[in-house]
């Protein structure tokens, strides 16, 4: 069920294990397989409300395994446009595919010079290895 | 096993009423119950015989051997239970006039006194109910202490350390302070350059159990001291390894101003499955004005509860606390006296020779003489063999033993903590130590046996996730379930 | 073992430890009993006490004597129960584990809410456990307490709610019951509305009015409730709460000098997540049977530490299942029938000491098990009379509400009879002033 490790060349990456991506004014958040894979088979997702702020580098929601909660960490900040109410019912889903079905909320970027914070998927993958 | 509830029968009862031949008054309409609960209806013999099969499915100190760290799981002696049930402790009234109680007072002001000198403080109140309790009370006399002195508005923080327990960053929440963090040094002392430069005038406290959850004697005790005290703060002692120092160092004398203490712990109240337990705290003087009200003191050779206490906290439980606990750790520690120092040698030895026996299979983190528990790490497991500390601590099972406690400190990985304590035998902890050689060469050998068990229990290994996502937490009756939270 | 270790004496295992902090005296204690000394020496100690069954006692105020059947006694002495931690590693915990689970059903069964957690310490101590949810629940920090609950769960409120950020505002009774326009008045903005059924003097409140009131104003209406009064009086749940929470002493725990007992909190279960404390949930293991796990455990502090829902570890988890056994040796009947035992005593009660002359400060409501008389005399006085006759008539009301220094809150179970209630107006009569 869950996904085969993997970080797609087209995101953007934070380091607390979140992923971006850019779509026009707009990016797509969500966890890695990494952080998924750490987690184990999420049961809970708490999101922001739509039209919340988020703020760079600052927590904007919850998920949770059986055993361990984990802040999720905004890569860029924005304004909330739209949460996945499909992962709100079915956590599990972030475990099944992380990068697709899997997103947990969409932004309107508010600076997108931000991106330029973030690593690429090879600085992301060196990172992993690195703290291994 | 069914549950009572899929026991239950109509008409069924264990239970007699004296007769009364007195009207029974009518509940006013709006007040009255329209459905009765479905409790489950039983005869005697029938809840005797679930209580007894439960215990069947149960394991506890008195079955085998229960190393969780931090927890203390010794013997707890029987004649503790015996003078607990005495009728003149069992069923006296908590608000009986003082002059009718006067055997509970003294027992209670006897057990403060014989704290009070353990922990080399000043004065005690026995009211809260646990060890999370004693952290928050301490927590706000810290903080009545720095209101007092009008400084409370500036101190707002709380230090404690990554290997603190959970419960101490909770109750620095719940006591309305900013927690900061500190880390642990190769040594697995605190890293006394992350304290210094972390605690300055808006420190109110540092939190920390010594030895900690390392099971390590913290060797900066004495500098770290001088830091809090210098910059004006005050330390909290959370007294969960006090089993490792009776009669050989004191948190007072550790420069410690306010110590909680487990009675369930150290001083052998039962577990309980979860409780009871006791978390009296023991405080320098400089604190005694704010303990919570009423305390128990004597005034020439009678005692009493003093609710006059103006800079109180005020109460933080009902009545006087714990009681029954009292009557049980005071009878343990009458049964040492100062030959507390010999339980804790023995909990400190046999945690050393436990270790010495172990330490050649597993990973050893912080290559020191440990106090009265350790940490060892399964991650070698992990990484040759994908075994990790949840598999060994379900495969100990079958070999009959309560695991150790898992994952836990949160700074070393596939964490095996390990306490012993003082009551076990030499056999017992080699046989223990040949359990875990024998598990670590299945690991390699035969890893599906480790993988897959227990297999000896009434239960395999179970669901969680489907425990959360379910959410059944209690008895249906056959109902639809109430949606689970959003 | 030394060698084992790589040391040659117990000292030098403690070579870490500072010698500034070593104690080098023994510790001044007295030196160690035998265990027949101990048990000499407590019996002595508990003969200068003078338990409820030395004189007939009608002391309540908060924790009463009830009828303990010996059967409770089995649950509290198996040592597979006694002597186990918290059930962590449920495979070797399925005992405890399933009596949880039982009992988390017995409490829903009992105030009609959806979930219940495994214990909290006390009476008192839930109703700080409400207050933190509640906050946390509505973003409120205000809560609303009737000045007619316990007055030990008012303080430990007020103890916790400084650190939790709250207001704690009180709604004065009025005759002894607490009026829902007050509370509506008073809850604006409350994260919840607490109040007591039956309350501290006894009587019975407008249940329902006082938790639609709480509704109105947006708190989330609390009512902390006798276990032993729900089989005559109406679940919490079913009349509008979201919590409910009370003092499990009566329900099967021995008085043992005010502890331990229980406290129970349950709700509703969109509150789940809020809630502190353990939660007992069922599954299934590899092989498809039934089991039964801690659940939500990221709500506690070993997960998620300074958010946690509460710091609470160990509860009053052998407490909780002496309750649950002694309920379910009552069973729905039994519990009914006890009710109206309580109630029939308490009215008998008002009925003789109205006839003897005393005042009834609230003769206008329903007593469950408790009733408020004025003895005309300091009360303490008068308790020191009747105690010297071999008769405890009941707590100083005084202690805790201004102008009721002369009046005694006298309680009655079922271990009470008619001719004890006889005996206490005849004993009033004679050293009390009607």
């Amino acid at each position: 069920m869950a996904a085969s490790e993997s970080y797609p060349e087209d995101l953007r990456y934070h380091p607390e294990h979140d992923w971006a991506r850019v779509e026009g004014e707009e990016a797509t958040l969500g966890i890695t397989w990494y952080a998924q894979h750490s987690l184990g088979e999420l049961v809970h997702y708490e999101p922001p409300d739509v039209g919340a702020a988020l703020v760079k580098d600052t927590p904007y929601g919850e998920v949770e395994s059986v055993k361990a909660v984990s802040d999720l960490i905004a890569p860029l900040s924005g304004e909330v446009v739209a949460v996945n109410e499909r992962v709100v019912d079915e956590p599990e889903t972030v475990n099944a595919d992380p990068y697709g079905e899997g997103w947990l909320v969409r932004v309107r970027m508010s600076d997108p010079s931000e991106l330029d914070g973030l690593l690429d998927a090879a600085a992301y993958r060196k990172l992993l290895e690195d703290a291994e | 096993m069914k549950l009572l509830f899929e026991k239950s029968r109509p008409g069924r009862r264990a239970f007699s009423l004296p007769a009364c031949d007195l009207p029974v008054p009518e509940v006013p309409a709006g007040l009255r119950r329209r459905q009765p609960p479905r409790l489950p209806e039983i005869s005697e013999p029938e809840l005797v015989r679930h209580v007894t099969e439960l215990t069947t499915r149960n394991f506890g100190v008195d079955t085998g051997f229960y190393p969780l760290g931090s927890c203390t799981m010794k013997h707890n002696p029987r004649v503790n239970e015996r003078v607990a049930a005495l009728p003149g402790f069992r069923d006296l009234h908590p608000l009986q006039e003082p002059e009718a109680a006067q055997g509970a007072l003294e027992l209670m002001w006897r057990l403060q006194e014989i704290l009070a000198e353990i922990v080399g403080l000043d004065a005690v109140s026995l009211q809260p109910a646990a060890g999370s309790q004693g952290e928050v009370t301490g927590l706000m006399l810290i903080r009545a202490y720095f209101e007092d002195r009008g400084e409370a508005g500036r101190r707002r923080k709380v230090v404690v350390p990554d290997t603190a327990h959970g419960t101490n960053p909770a109750s620095v929440a719940m006591a309305g302070y900013e927690l900061v963090g500190v880390e642990t040094d190769r040594r697995g002392n605190i890293d006394l350059d992350d304290v210094r430069a972390k605690v300055d005038g808006e420190t109110a406290a540092l939190m920390l159990t010594n030895p900690s959850t390392l099971g390590l004697f913290d060797e900066g005790i004495e500098e770290i001291e001088r830091i809090f005290h210098g910059a004006g703060a005050l330390m909290y002692y959370d007294g969960a390894n006090l089993n490792a120092v009776c009669g050989i160092a004191r948190p007072g004398d550790m420069g410690f101003d306010v110590v909680h203490i487990n009675l369930h712990k150290t001083f052998a109240q039962p577990h309980g499955g979860g409780g009871p337990g006791g978390g009296p705290i023991a405080v320098r003087d400089i604190l005694e004005p704010f303990l919570p009200s009423p305390q128990v003191v004597r005034v020439g050779d009678r005692f009493e509860l003093d609710h006059d206490r103006p800079r109180s906290i005020g109460r933080v439980r009902g009545f006087t606390g714990p009681f029954g606990v009292f009557v049980r750790s005071y009878a343990y520690i009458r049964a040492f006296g100062p030959e507390l120092r010999d339980m804790s040698e023995a909990a400190v030895l046999n945690a050393n020779y436990l270790l010495a026996l172990l330490r050649s299979a597993y990973e050893l983190p912080y290559d020191r003489l440990c106090m009265h528990e350790f940490v060892l790490s399964a991650r070698a497991l992990k990484r040759a063999h994908g075994i990790t500390a949840l598999d060994v601590a379900k495969r100990l099972m079958d070999y009959g033993f309560h695991p150790p406690t898992i994952y836990f400190p949160l700074v070393v990985p596939e964490a095996l903590m390990i306490e012993p304590t003082e009551t076990e035998t030499r056999e017992t902890l080699e046989a223990f130590a040949e359990a875990m050689h024998a598990i670590a060469r299945e690991a390699a050998e035969t890893p599906e046996l480790v993988k897959e068990a227990p297999h000896s229990r009434p239960v395999r290994r179970l669901d969680e996730v489907r425990a959360v996502k379910e959410l059944t937490v209690r008895y249906s009756f056959g109902e639809q379930p109430v949606a689970a939270a959003p | 073992m030394l060698e084992v270790v790589g040391v040659s004496t117990v000292e030098e295992l403690f070579r870490d430890i500072p010698e500034g902090v070593r104690l080098r005296r023994p510790l001044q204690l007295d030196p160690p009993l035998a265990e027949q000394e101990i048990v000499a020496h407590l019996e002595q100690l508990a003969a200068r006490n003078v338990p409820v069954g030395s004189e007939l006692s009608f002391l309540g105020a908060g924790v009463y004597d009830h009828y303990v059947p010996a059967v409770v006694d089995l649950v509290l002495g198996r040592g597979e129960f006694l002597t186990a931690y918290t059930p962590y590693q449920p495979e070797m915990s399925q005992g405890v584990l399933q009596a949880i689970f039982e009992y988390q059903t017995a409490i829903c069964e009992l105030t009609g809410m959806d979930v219940s957690n495994a214990s909290g310490y006390d009476g008192t101590t839930v109703a700080a456990d409400a207050c933190y949810m509640a906050k946390h629940v509505t973003g409120r920090s205000r809560v609303v307490v009737s000045e007619a609950t316990n007055p030990q769960v008012r303080q430990v409120v007020k103890t916790y709610a400084r650190g939790f950020g709250l207001e704690v505002v009180e709604v004065p009774h009025a005759d002894g019951t607490t009026d829902p326009e007050a509370v509506l008045a008073a809850a604006e903005d409350a994260a919840a509305v607490i109040f007591q059924q039956p309350n501290f003097f006894g009587c019975l409140e407008p249940a329902p009015e006082l938790a639609a009131a709480a509704a109105e104003a947006g708190a989330l209406p609390v009512a902390h409730v006798d276990p032993v009064s729900l089989g005559v009086l109406e679940a919490p749940g079913r009349y509008g709460c979201a919590i409910a929470i009370g003092e499990g002493q009566s329900a099967g725990n021995a008085l043992s000098f005010g502890g331990p007992h229980f406290g129970f909190l349950a709700a509703r279960m969109e509150h789940v997540r809020r809630m502190p404390g353990r939660i007992v949930g069922e599954t299934v293991d590899t092989e498809g049977r039934r089991g039964f796990v801690l659940t939500l455990s990221t709500r506690e502090q070993h997960i998620r530490r300074e958010k946690a829902t509460s710091n609470i570890t160990t509860n009053q988890t052998l407490l909780a299942l002496g309750g649950l056994v002694y309920l379910a040796w009552l069973g729905p009947q039994g519990l009914r029938e006890l009710g109206e035992r309580c109630m029939a005593l308490a009215a008998y009660a008002q009925e003789r000491l109205a006839a003897a002359g005393f005042e009834l400060p609230f003769a206008g409501c329903t007593p469950f098990k408790e009733i408020v008389v004025r003895v005309g005399r300091p009360a303490a006085e008068v308790v020191r009379a009747a105690r010297a006759r071999g008769v405890h008539p009941g707590y100083q009301l005084g202690r805790d509400y201004p102008g009721f220094d002369d009046c005694l809150l006298v309680a009655v179970t079922e271990k009470r009879t008619r001719a004890d209630v006889d005996r206490l107006a005849g004993l009033l009569a004679e050293v009390a002033s009607p």
